[in-house]
């Protein structure tokens, strides 16, 4: 469904240095994968992610979603930033359908639209509450739904759990995971953490950084529906361990354990 | 999870709020007595020491003298009222569309930029006698300075609003493909409520020096005439009780705009927690 052909992004620094965000990066995805991207800080993750949300263009190289080239944001995209960033001064109600008012979609099924999907994350009855009296994960769940409001096909995240502390974030976890299994879609999902990759993935995406490129692309075999219980999986062990070697070498690679 | 958060986040504001009344007594109550006080200290002292009406007047002279000329003294303030007023309302006017452009692009703000510092450095004071002679001796020139001095606060602070706005909210409206007209009215202006009002707690202090500094130069009406006019025969208690009117209608200018932001922008109040 989405394809990245040789796509390279070069930006100006202030100091008019070049910096190769993403050099030669070449990727197929298929409809309804669930693709992780993990690496460290500046391996351009956050970049592949926006050329594919169409907001940046590609210096070099084609990206295309169903064979029609990346040139302006498509509507059929949702996206999912780390910080929840609703307006204050809107209800939560109102803060899921902001991207239907914006696209002008408004329709007598918006409303119905979203509470029902308030309700697939556990917030149905907060409607009328504002963004200021949820938790920071309640908030990233109203985020969520204002990614999923206008039904995209692609839905895209960047670190969408990492302001999160580390117990909800493994419930968020799960929770995309009902959300995916429930209404699939084709999903782009940046992290740092290793264990949240895996469990996630159809396939992680490793990248290396300086400049950003992909280093391996790794398989997840694990039987859906899965959960935080797969770490002690053997197959879980070995996918997270490989993972750990592209980034760090093989010197901070604990052969005991390998959970992130 | 965080079901049972939320409640206690929202109890310790409520409770802020509704403020007991001992903090009613010392926000009302303990300035009224304050300021009372430094009034009869200031009469004490003139009755003591004979200090001439002319050179500083006691607060029983102000009130009597001004209080005898009351109608005039009224209709000098509604003069000076409506100066104020529209020199705010046109100030807002001018404000937000200015801000709306210079935040546009960086080409536009770069040409607007030196007009706005230009009004800015040049001084008020000299500029009135010229606009008089420019736009007649009417009202026209007076809202003219008034908007002078009050406009520019209130750009700047409202383009540093439009301007605050999260990358990411941005980014959304662009992936959504909304118009840069819904882009502004959905999210950039009502992020700039709390800094739009931040410019015209401070406009609207100005508006009043504005129409002040006007009067002086060019009026036959208005609590800065009676100044001039008072002052130049020595009914110097009248000048104060000009004064002290001025300074109360500042005053009250100040809290209806904060007033106004708390019930129609009940969010906005806190200006601090608007990024979170």
């Amino acid at each position: 469904m989405i394809t990245l052909n040789r796509v390279t992004r070069i930006f100006d620094s202030r100091d008019g240095d070049q910096i190769t965000a993403l050099e030669d990066v070449s990727l197929e995805i298929g409809t309804n994968e669930f693709i992780t991207l993990v690496g460290p800080s500046g391996c351009g993750k956050s970049t592949l992610l926006r050329i594919v949300a169409g907001l940046i263009l590609p210096t070099a190289g084609t990206a295309t979603i169903g064979g029609q080239p990346i040139t302006e944001p498509r509507q059929e995209t949702g996206i999912v930033f780390q910080a929840p960033t609703l307006l204050p001064w809107a209800s939560v109600l109102d803060n899921v359908l902001l991207p239907l008012r914006m696209m002008r979609r408004m329709d007598s099924g918006s409303t119905d639209k979203a509470a029902a999907l308030l309700k697939l994350v556990g917030l149905d009855g907060f409607e009328s509450k504002s963004p200021r009296e949820l938790s920071g994960g309640m908030q990233q769940r109203v985020a969520i739904c204002r990614a999923l409001v206008h039904e995209p096909d692609i839905l895209l995240m960047d670190e969408p759990f990492g302001a999160l502390d580390a117990l909800t974030r493994e419930e968020m976890t799960m929770e995309l995971l009902r959300i995916w299994g429930e209404r699939p879609k084709t999903v782009l999902f940046v992290t740092h953490s290793i264990t949240e990759a895996v469990v996630l993935a159809d396939r992680v995406v490793v990248m290396s950084p300086r400049p950003g490129r992909i280093a391996e692309i790794i398989d997840i075999k694990s039987p859906r529906p899965r959960s935080f219980h797969v770490e002690g999986d053997p197959a879980f062990h070995d996918a997270s361990r490989r993972i750990r070697q592209l980034i760090f070498g093989n010197r901070h690679v604990d052969p005991g354990r390998a959970a992130a | 999870m965080s079901t049972q958060v939320a409640p206690p986040l929202e109890k310790p504001r409520r409770a802020a709020r509704r403020k007991p009344p001992s903090a009613a007594l010392y926000e009302v109550v303990v300035p009224l007595i304050a300021t009372a006080a430094a009034f009869l200290v200031w009469e004490a002292i003139c009755q003591a020491f004979k200090v001439p009406s002319y050179l500083v007047p006691p607060p029983s002279a102000i009130w009597n003298d001004t209080i005898a000329i009351g109608p005039t003294v009224f209709w000098h303030s509604l003069a000076t009222l409506k100066t104020v007023l529209l020199g705010f309302v046109f100030s807002i006017a001018i404000s937000l569309p200015l801000a709306v452009l210079l935040t546009a692009s960086p080409a536009i703000a770069s040409a607007i930029y030196p007009f706005l510092v230009w009004t800015q450095s040049v001084p008020k004071v000299a500029l009135a006698p010229i606009l008089v002679v420019v736009l007649g001796s009417n009202e026209l020139p007076r809202i003219v300075i008034t908007v002078l001095v009050a406009f520019f606060p209130l750009v700047i602070s409202s383009a540093t609003g439009l301007m605050s706005v999260p990358p990411e909210l941005i980014e959304l409206s662009r992936a959504c493909r909304a118009s840069k007209w819904s882009e502004l009215w959905r999210i950039r202006l009502p992020y700039a409520i709390p800094f739009i009002f931040a410019g015209l707690k401070v406009a609207i202090s100005l508006a009043v020096v504005g129409a002040v500094v006007a009067e002086f130069v060019n009026a036959d009406a208005g609590l800065g005439f009676l100044i001039v006019t008072s002052t130049a025969f020595f009914k110097v208690p009248v000048a104060f009780g000009a004064l002290i009117i001025l300074s109360i209608m500042g005053v009250v200018l100040f809290q209806i705009v904060v007033i106004a932001e708390r019930v129609f922008f009940p969010w906005s109040s806190g200006n601090a927690s608007v990024s979170s």
